[in-house]
């Protein structure tokens, strides 16, 4: 009897009982808190990501132009409005937007071809299971090679002009977006599979209204990883072997000015590069993003 | 046999299964989900499958879904032999990811509809605007998936199931992902449409409340491998549902100790 008597020893404590209410709906309605206000229009603005962006980049002139004067030496390092004076010059005189537009041409070549060798690899990694293994094994293989490491070849292959440059393109894009296009497609809720059956889907139809809109997230990141690879690899390209057909692209451009040591025109071709990768990045991908995988709430 | 002839005279079956076994490969086993099910779906029937988990209740409608070929027997619908996916057994599933995300709650209904090119567009918007009427989201047919609670996903996956007009609607514990009001409030929705449209429905679950509430027939499983245990007739009101759950619960209950002794 000893145990149960050291259980009693702690004072059990009762809730004490209380009367029950209702609030009536009159009482509850007439809050005097505000239930919905706008924000101070400072914080709205704070919260507008493009304006941060923007704050960010004015801050890194600011900080070129004062490094730039501190070192006073045009050679070296010139000033931020050098640099723009540069740019506005190259750009009147038209030779900085040709420039890049012959860049930007062979660049979408590249890329277009980059992409339907992508789809056709995935297309059949999906299909059959030999088709994976053809993809990954490639994959494997090629990804890492750097496409710049290919280009003696290609110069052999397809000579000096635009073919050997697309040739390195195709290389630098066509990996990256097959493999995040297979992994998004693999990645696809068996759910959503299952209901593209019940729909009686299946072959090109299925991957086109299924596979493709449910994996878009991971092929957009797969397009944007393969825009950036090509411009790396062509502007790096060009720079190497630089004039093809009269007139070169943009690290032609550079290239040439180097040599003529003209540092502010070889910093407005940087810039160049620069600014268009900005704007793809931020115009045409956003663009793209806030119409797909933002509108359908696929954005994690 | 002859005796079951005097109480109903038989119509032929919409759905026919016999002795269907179920089986499927894990990495390390072959599973035996359900051993020899037999039984039989007819025009305007709410069958239930009822069974513990386990009991391959699921995988069993998936097989009717097409989704699996049985390793012995046969299932029929309409006399046809089941061998793939199709738009005559449309799938409600459990899972709130089961609409398209990058289609408007309209154009989710539509999408079945176009897909079997049954319909033209005006009239397969007409027609996925009349079932998403019925399930009360007129107000959202423009709204993407995202955007609605789970009970509004599962209700979009029925219009979209019912606006096909299926022969046999299947629905794989489309209610056990809700909490329990809006799971009770669904039910009864449910039973509003059935009573409109009279549609078959083939309907899985692991609550013996919801299955005597929805049945108009109830196939009980008994788990490892699934068998069929017993077919009962629900549809009941007041006490005599609380008999039948009862009477499941013991079922299922008896199941549980002959396990327990046999280990």
């Amino acid at each position: 009897m000893s145990k149960p008597s050291s259980l009693t020893m702690v004072r059990i404590e009762e809730a004490p009982v209380r009367a029950e209410f209702v609030r009536d709906a009159e009482a509850t309605a007439r809050l005097p808190v505000v239930v919905e206000k706008p924000l101070p229009f400072l914080f709205r603005l704070y919260s507008k990501s493009w304006l941060r962006k923007a704050m960010i980049l004015v801050v890194l002139a600011l900080v070129w132009e004062a490094y730039g004067r501190y070192l006073n030496n045009d050679l070296l390092f010139p000033t931020f409005s050098a640099t723009v004076s540069a740019f506005v010059t190259d750009i009147v005189s038209g030779v900085l937007p040709a420039r890049a537009w012959s860049s930007i041409k062979v660049l979408l070549m590249g890329y277009g071809c980059g992409i339907a060798l992508a789809s056709v690899l995935t297309g059949l990694a999906i299909m059959s299971r030999i088709g994976t293994d053809f993809l990954e094994t490639l994959t494997s293989m090629f990804n890492p090679l750097p496409a710049i490491a290919l280009l003696p070849l290609a110069l052999i292959w397809f000579g000096l002009g635009n073919g050997s440059l697309v040739f390195v393109l195709v290389h630098s894009v066509t990996w990256a977006i097959a493999l995040n296009t297979h992994s998004g497609f693999l990645s696809v809720s068996s759910t959503l599979k299952m209901v593209g059956r019940n729909y009686g889907l299946s072959g090109f139809d299925y991957i086109r209204k299924i596979l493709i809109p449910a994996a878009f997230p991971s092929i957009l990141t797969g397009l944007k990883i393969g825009w950036a690879f090509a411009w790396r690899t062509l502007i790096a390209a060009e720079l190497v072997f630089g004039v093809s057909s009269g007139s070169g692209g943009l690290g032609w451009f550079i290239f040439e000015n180097k040599n003529s040591l003209d540092i502010p025109h070889v910093f407005a071709g940087l810039l160049t590069v620069i600014i268009i990768g900005l704007v793809v990045e931020n115009l045409l991908f956003r663009a793209i993003e806030n119409h797909t995988i933002g509108k359908w709430g696929m954005q994690s | 046999m002859m005796m079951t002839n005097d109480i109903t005279p038989a119509p032929s079956p919409l759905l026919e299964v016999g002795g269907v076994t179920l089986q499927y490969k894990t990495p390390r086993h072959l599973v035996t989900a359900t051993y020899r099910i037999d039984f039989q779906v007819y025009q305007g029937d709410r069958f239930i499958l009822l069974g513990p988990s386990g009991c391959g209740k699921s995988t069993l409608l998936k097989a009717v879904g097409g989704y699996m070929t049985p390793t012995e027997g046969e299932m029929r619908l309409k006399g046809n032999l089941i061998r793939s996916p199709g738009p005559d057994r449309m799938m409600v599933f459990q899972e709130f990811d089961q609409l398209l995300p990058w289609k408007t709650v309209r154009q989710n209904v539509m999408f079945p509809l176009q897909c079997t090119h049954r319909l033209s567009a005006s009239e397969a918007e007409e027609r996925a605007m009349h079932y998403i009427s019925k399930v009360n989201l007129e107000k959202f047919a423009d709204s993407y998936p995202h955007m609605l609670s789970g009970g509004m996903k599962q209700r979009v996956a029925i219009a979209r199931g019912m606006a096909m007009e299926p022969d046999i609607l299947l629905m794989d514990e489309p209610f056990a992902a809700l909490d329990a009001l809006t799971r009770r409030k669904m039910q009864d929705e449910l039973m509003m449409l059935w009573d409109e449209t009279r549609f078959t429905v083939l309907f899985v679950t692991h609550s013996i409340p919801e299955a005597i509430k929805i049945g108009t027939r109830i196939l009980l499983l008994s788990p490892h491998p699934g068998q069929v245990k017993a077919e009962l007739n629900g549809g009941l009101q007041g006490e005599e549902a609380v008999e039948l759950e009862r009477r499941i619960q013991t079922m299922l209950f008896a199941d549980t100790i002959e396990e327990a002794e046999n280990v």
